[in-house]
């Protein structure tokens, strides 16, 4: 009897045919449909655009996409894997697996970009500059306290949904700008590609994280509530100082904030919570929604203000499902 | 009597959106074993996305189980859908495409569980969406 009370758990091979949660499948064949590499763009297309940057545009961006991989590097490393131990089914560790995975494919991507557009002295440069700017710096570690072993599972999946969903898009709004202009095009094919598995991560997260807040006491739920909004504060204020730091001389920082605080709420929305911002902080600039999503113009039959719209007939579909 | 439909997955995007709507609405099921719900005469339908990068799977089964009557559907006069700008090309492509499928409008779009404002934007146009619907009829 003695013996059976101390021997450790029986391994268990993974049965993705018994699914304790629907969600982790559906989100894995996201994932793995939406798999990519880097060398699948042809960033090279974006050589003789590289070159009608200024000196100080260039500068600008590769100290951008570093910081972005320093994220994608934590995320990678530390943050994907940190979760793992607190999965609550074998599925959902074999998603975080993937998700670890995409990230490094992420870092990998902005290598990519740096070896076909830049000098090596240049992109050395940079990396010594994301090892020592102050506000880089003071997000990475924010982040990385909550992932530290013995840490509070539930917080490390805020954090994680905040690096996710908020922090990464003082940095992306820099390849959409550019896009809107008609520069570094294939670059933001690659940035969208790195948005789309950002989006699938942060709502998975997310979601998980409502799944446990279902689990625990009000006063527990409270909790976690002020820590997350105290959190985004903490994040916020220092984004703000990266951003004036960044966007000063192009004169872009209020734009880039109303970008911040559109993004920090649907960060808090992935983790079920209401807004933060109020409508009028985040009126983003028109032209990087469309960079976001290029082909999808704004719906709004109600105010007649959107794209024209027509009855459509009805039209067979893709999926094969609809039986009419 | 015009009224409003939904699904919403267990992440609750779409739910929370209703919710705050502040009008009756009846949900399509997550759940397969569960009935589906009797829909009104005239109703609208909101329903998020969940396609993959090609655009495949972007409407849910439960929606689709439940348009595939023609009963229900009868009674369908427009569509909003959800979803997330990231998804670049196929945000809230569901919409986009129950609205071809159907030859109904395609009334609206918002981010995850929407913002304030478009609340107020979906609230006054299905208020004006009936309205002109009566007048005409």
């Amino acid at each position: 009897m003695k013996d059976t009370i101390n021997a450790p758990a029986v391994p268990r091979a993974i049965n993705w045919n018994r699914l304790q949660d629907d969600k982790d499948l559906e989100v894995w064949n996201r994932l793995t449909v939406n798999f990519w590499l880097p060398e699948k763009v042809p960033l090279s297309n974006d050589v003789p655009s590289w070159a009608t940057l200024t000196p100080e545009e260039q500068r600008l961006t590769i100290r951008v996409f570093t910081g972005l991989t320093l994220l994608d590097t934590i995320q990678n490393a530390v943050g994907a894997p940190a979760m793992m131990p607190d999965a609550q089914t074998p599925h959902e560790e074999a998603v975080l697996t993937n998700i670890a995975f995409m990230e490094a494919v992420h870092a990998r991507s902005y290598s990519s970009i740096f070896s076909t557009l830049c000098s090596t002295r240049e992109v050395d440069e940079a990396f010594r500059w994301s090892d020592e700017n102050p506000h880089l710096q003071a997000k990475a570690r924010a982040i990385l306290g909550t992932y530290a072993p013995g840490a509070d599972p539930l917080k490390r999946k805020v954090a994680s949904v905040f690096l996710e969903s908020f922090l990464f898009y003082s940095g992306f709004y820099l390849p959409m700008y550019w896009s809107s202009r008609a520069k570094l095009t294939n670059t933001a094919d690659l940035i969208r590609l790195i948005i789309r598995d950002e989006a699938v991560h942060g709502y998975y997260i997310g979601y998980k994280f409502q799944r446990a807040m279902e689990r625990e006491t009000a006063e527990r739920r409270q909790e976690l509530k002020d820590y997350a909004f105290g959190l985004l504060f903490e994040l916020y204020e220092i984004e703000g100082h990266y951003t004036e730091e960044l966007y000063d001389d192009l004169g872009l920082t209020e734009e880039v904030k109303s970008f911040l605080h559109y993004n920090a709420n649907k960060a808090l929305q992935n983790l079920g919570f209401e807004a933060l911002f109020p409508p009028e902080a985040c009126e983003v600039n028109p032209a990087i929604l469309a960079a976001l999503s290029p082909d999808s113009e704004n719906h709004d039959f109600f105010s007649g203000s959107g794209s024209s719209y027509v009855i459509g007939r009805a039209v067979a579909t893709e999926d094969d499902d609809w039986d009419f | 009597m015009a009224g409003l439909l939904y699904y919403s997955s267990r992440s609750g995007n779409t739910d929370r959106f209703v919710a705050r709507l502040g009008r009756a609405a009846l949900r399509i099921p997550v759940s397969p074993s569960e009935p589906m719900p009797e829909p009104p005469a005239d109703y609208v339908l909101i329903c998020p996305t969940y396609a993959d990068g090609e655009g495949r799977g972007a409407v849910p089964k439960q929606v689709i189980r439940f348009l595939n009557d023609a009963g229900r559907r009868a009674g369908l006069r427009g569509v909003i859908g959800s979803g997330n700008r990231n998804f670049g090309k196929t945000y809230g492509l569901s919409a986009d495409i129950i609205a071809a499928k159907c030859g109904i409008p395609l009334l609206y779009k918002f981010e995850l569980a929407g913002t304030d404002t478009d609340i107020a934007r979906v609230n006054d146009g299905l208020t004006a969406f009936w309205g002109s619907r009566c007048l005409t009829a």
